[in-house]
């Protein structure tokens, strides 16, 4: 354990080193220009959107100091991220959601927003049920692993019922996200019990879809 | 994955061939996986399963397409059946606690042969029997035992060293769904089956946490409910769970106010004019019980003061229909809604749906009522509601006790592996039952003791008092699943006994133990398990056990050759038998000329493997169970011939003339039942004034144990989650389970959470006047509690929640109430 911390804690100079010897904003900026085609990282809570969090982002890596469960790390070089900045492996080690929000209070550039208070706000991204072939709640088994592990669950998450077709006296049980709801912390994609996560949390820019600004669903009420 | 030029000219010459014989060429045939049969080793449900081999490992599982229960699906658990045999630390050899190469109690584990193994086992065996005789032998066993492997250890502990303290850990599970049906209907086991849930249009679960303990079967009641418009669900429980995500009314009460709200839907019934008449003047009696039977505590205990029924809990004498409508008149809907916490409106919904003519209902139970101070009482309130307006024995209708494990039933229950049972509902304190068990295992009468062995809880209590002295447990863990367990485990530890535990890995009771036996698991051997709906099941090995593990059935079998009569029967009793003093256990109880008719190898066996019937020389499994169902034919526990099962996926017993019933006790559906008459509760057909009716108690409600007050102010409630099974020493080892769950958390209601300085996540302790343990909190979980109420789950060998329960059971089943108990909660 100790190793680990001393590791990080190297990583962690290295980069604030590198970020000093590039301080001018004018070659991040350039950079963040050219990742720009790439999608976005996942971002610990309270990140200002994308293009906003690389230009203010000072690489300074107390966020991740401060997350008791290392779930950020600092982008290396050549991982097509702004290097020295703050994300999330989900799949690895997902975001715990605490409530005191530790990641974004030490922040020094703001890149994390302060005005974030709830960790319920937070949007990282967004879960996405992608392979519907191998989930297997799709194909009726009981799972809902995805489901259980949300720390929103029954908000973010919920279960659709529907008749299994080919037993005839089973439910599928449907696991459905509501992009309102999800935060991205991604414990659906670290708890899915897959080889490869069927769920997986993606940069909300990849995964919403935008209506037609001249249509509205005619049985909601949006007033 | 890429296929190389050979392979590929490889497959396309196989699809040729294939092709020309028209034959199809599915992935399976390409892979060389033999598939066979074989059961899910989880939960009651008792899903069909098709394990899959290569290379004498299980490389690959599903679900059995043609098994009615699941028709091919599993839950999660069930998902990595293949990955649970084979944990990096599988024990493989037994391994002993020495100091300079001689047992030590306080030594370090060493590996040694099973000879070595079995020298200490006979020498601790041996020398208690002498000091201080047979009831200082105890055998902790289990409703994941194969039906054979608590048939043997049965007979060797009741009939080899002739004494009943041999109890399963059915006990903590089934014990008061047990006492509850023989009290009320003479005979054990549910009277309907899973095809109610195709039949009924409104369930009502009773503490029963269906959603995640019986995955599959709630996703029956859901499917059930979805295709079916006007079909309801109500969800009771102490706290809310998944299943309210399909409930149409959850009604969260009090603990132990379940009593009060039957007794409320009892009165409504009885002042609505619901009473279903014709039927309980012909097929019901009424009886009447002592209510000062204290709270199975140790007799010192100042609460058993006063309690003077404490030892004849179970007592009844009978009363009439007035007598029940006098005494639950008491029971008003304003009384019981301010006990229970339900609002009036909802209770009075309940009553109403029960009193329904034309509602078909089934009443799922599951641990909320059977781990229960009055358990057996509980059980019995909800037969009559049931009884009261004839909801029972029929489609859709039924009163229905749904087991845990996936042989409560059919070991713990059927082969009867309790202090007071033998195999089919006899009990050792009936001489004319005992008589009938050593007429069939060819006993000299006499040989099986009629007094009542330990039950599990007092096991553990006779094991702090330096009265058991040699404690054997197989395919359990009772010191991470016995309530109030520091105490036990410091007994096991420290004073002077020899504790064996038979495990495939190292619990936390191997721990504990002075001798540890590495068993082999569940397809590493031939087996059967009996399900919730008295549906049997049979599977064959299917791959060896690893390194020197051996099966539990192996582990008793083989023990039993180190002892001769002259060393465990009285002279006279050798005297009266068929045998000489000389003779072996092994060759009295199992090795005998009627097991030796059963040769091996057999054709139902298709080639696979049978280590024990190959050592032995004969069909052991084959002998027991035929033995064993000679018990039960002509007296409503029917099962078929061995071979019968490994050709079907599964049969529901009683099997007369080959057929399975799937409603016990109604005429039409069940073979016992006589032309005319309806019903028949043929279980009390010998009872003097009840004859084949059932039988209506009547029950108050009384207080638990131990509630909340000023320094334990909050409620624990325990239990599991969908992901782990029991205790965790299978399903904690497979890495996508320990991620998807990696430990136990302290559900918790965010206000009381708030209150005590704790936020999600937050290291807490929960603490009652026996233990505490350390763990996070979850506020907005799968469980939702109420204020003042936490759920702790018990599968984490780091949270042993059972340090913190108390260990209070229903005085008349004996089993421990795990779901209240006192506790603080407080940051850590």
């Amino acid at each position: 354990m100790k190793g680990k911390q001393d590791r990080r804690g190297f990583f962690i100079k290295i980069l604030r080193t590198i970020s000093a010897l590039f301080a001018g904003g004018l070659f991040f900026g350039a950079y963040a220009k050219q990742v720009k085609s790439e999608p976005s990282p996942i971002r610990p809570p309270g990140a200002l959107n994308e293009s906003d969090f690389i230009k203010t982002c000072i690489k300074c890596g107390q966020c991740l100091e401060a997350c008791p469960y290392s779930s950020i790390k600092l982008a290396k070089p050549f991982t097509g991220i702004a290097i020295g900045t703050p994300y999330l492996v989900v799949r690895e080690i997902p975001c715990y959601m605490c409530e005191d929000i530790p990641c974004v209070k030490p922040c020094p550039s703001g890149a994390l927003d302060k005005k974030m208070k709830e960790i319920g706000k937070a949007k990282m991204g967004l879960a996405v049920l992608i392979d519907h072939e191998n989930c297997i709640a799709y194909q009726g088994l009981r799972c809902e692993v995805c489901y259980r592990a949300c720390p929103f669950i029954g908000k973010a998450i919920t279960i659709e019922f529907i008749p299994n077709k080919r037993t005839g006296r089973h439910a599928l049980f449907i696991p459905v996200v509501h992009s309102n709801s999800c935060t991205g912390c991604g414990m659906c994609e670290h708890a899915c019990i897959l080889d490869e996560a069927a769920i997986k949390v993606l940069p909300i820019e990849i995964a919403k879809g935008k209506l037609g600004k001249h249509y509205r669903f005619g049985w909601k009420d949006e007033s | 994955m890429k296929l190389n030029r050979r392979d590929f000219i490889k497959s396309a010459a196989i699809t040729a061939a294939a092709g020309s014989l028209g034959l199809a060429s599915p992935a399976a045939q390409a892979d060389d996986i033999k598939w066979d049969k074989a059961v899910c080793r989880f939960c009651g449900t008792g899903c069909g399963v098709m394990i899959g081999t290569k290379n004498g490992r299980v490389v690959a599982n599903k679900g059995d397409p043609q098994a009615p229960v699941n028709r091919g699906l599993n839950c999660i658990k069930g998902y990595f059946l293949a990955k649970i045999l084979y944990g990096k630390d599988r024990l493989k050899t037994p391994y002993l606690r020495k100091k300079n190469g001689k047992f030590d109690k306080h030594g370090e584990f060493v590996p040694i042969s099973w000879s070595e193994a079995f020298d200490i086992m006979e020498e601790k065996f041996k020398d208690a029997l002498k000091k201080y005789g047979p009831n200082s032998l105890a055998m902790f066993g289990s409703g994941q035992w194969t039906i054979w492997e608590g048939y043997a250890a049965s007979k060797l502990y009741k009939a080899g060293f002739r004494t009943n303290n041999i109890d399963p850990n059915a006990r903590h599970c089934m014990a008061s769904a047990v006492a509850g049906f023989i009290q009320s209907f003479g005979i054990d086991e549910p009277m309907g089956c899973y095809d109610d849930i195709e039949n009924a249009t409104v369930f009502v679960l009773w503490g029963s946490n269906m959603a995640e303990q019986h995955p599959i079967l709630w996703s029956r009641v859901s499917d059930r409910k979805l295709s079916h418009p006007g079909v309801k669900i109500v969800n009771l429980s102490t706290f809310s769970n998944r299943c309210s995500d399909l409930a149409d009314m959850e009604i969260i009460f009090k603990p132990q106010t379940d009593l009060a709200i039957l007794n409320y839907i009892a009165n409504y019934i009885i002042s609505h004019n619901a009473v279903n008449w014709d039927f309980v003047k012909k097929h019901v009696a009424f009886k009447e019980g002592p209510t000062d039977i204290g709270y199975g505590l140790r007799a010192s205990d100042p609460r058993e003061q006063g309690q003077l029924h404490r030892s004849s809990a179970k007592k009844g004498w009978l009363v009439n229909f007035n007598r029940l409508k006098e005494h639950v008149s008491g029971y008003t809907l304003d009384y019981v809604s301010k006990l229970s916490g339900v609002p009036a409106g909802k209770l009075q919904r309940l009553a109403e749906i029960y009193a329904d003519p034309n509602a078909k209902i089934t009443s799922f139970w599951t641990m909320g009522f059977n781990q229960h101070t009055r358990g057996t009482w509980v059980n019995e309130l909800c037969y009559m509601v049931h009884l009261l307006t004839g909801k029972i024995s029929t489609p859709g209708n039924s009163p229905y006790s749904l087991t845990g494990q996936p042989s409560a039933c059919g070991t713990a229950r059927e082969v009867g592996t309790f202090a007071h049972r033998l195999p089919a509902d006899l009990v050792v304190m009936k001489k004319a039952h005992r008589q009938m068990a050593e007429k069939i295992w060819h006993l000299p009468e006499g040989t099986i003791p009629g007094k009542v062995g330990t039950h599990a809880v007092k096991m553990m209590r006779w094991l702090e008092d330096g009265k058991i002295k040699v404690f054997w447990s197989q395919v359990a863990n009772p010191f991470q699943d016995f309530a109030n367990l520091n105490p036990f485990a410091k007994a096991a530890r420290e004073m002077d006994n020899f504790i064996i535990v038979s495990d495939a890995y190292p619990t936390v009771s191997a721990k504990v133990a002075d001798l540890i036996l590495p068993a082999a698991m569940i397809y590493e051997k031939e087996g059967a398990y009996g399900n919730a709906e008295r549906r049997t099941q049979f599977w064959r090995q299917q791959v060896k056990a690893p390194g020197i593990a051996k099966s539990d059935l192996w582990q008793v079998v083989e023990f039993s050759k180190r002892f001769k009569l002259k060393e465990v029967w009285p002279s006279s009793l050798v005297a009266n038998s068929e045998y000489t003093p000389d003779t072996t256990l092994f060759e009295v109880l199992y090795a005998n000329p009627r097991a030796k008719k059963y040769r091996w190898t057999d054709p139902i066996e298709m080639g696979h493997d049978n280590d024990e019937s190959k050592q032995y020389g004969f069909y052991i499994q084959k002998y027991l169970w035929e033995e064993y169902r000679l018990f039960g034919l002509g007296r409503g526990h029917d099962l078929a011939p061995f071979d019968a099962y490994h050709r079907v996926r599964g049969l529901r017993w009683p099997v007369v003339s080959g057929k399975e019933t799937r409603w016990r006790f109604k005429e039409g559906y069940d073979p016992y039942v006589e032309t005319g008459t309806g019903y028949q509760f043929y279980g009390n057909k010998h009872k003097k004034g009840i004859e084949n009716r059932a039988v209506i108690w009547v029950r108050p409600y009384q207080p638990p144990t131990e509630s909340p007050d000023e320094n334990y102010d909050m409620w624990l409630c325990t239990g599991r989650v969908l992901e782990h099974w029991h205790s965790g020493s299978m399903t904690r080892r497979v890495p996508e389970l320990y991620r998807a769950v990696p430990y136990a958390v302290i559900y918790m209601n965010p206000d009381d959470a708030k209150e005590r300085g704790l936020i999600r996540n937050s290291v807490a302790v929960v603490e009652s006047r026996r233990g505490k343990v350390r763990a996070r909190v979850m506020t907005n979980g799968r469980n939702r509690p109420p204020r003042g109420l936490v759920f702790v789950p018990w599968f984490d060998a780091k949270v042993l929640i059972n340090k913190c329960t108390l260990d209070a059971t229903c005085p008349i089943s004996k089993q421990t109430d795990y779901k209240k108990c006192a506790v603080r909660v407080y940051k850590a």
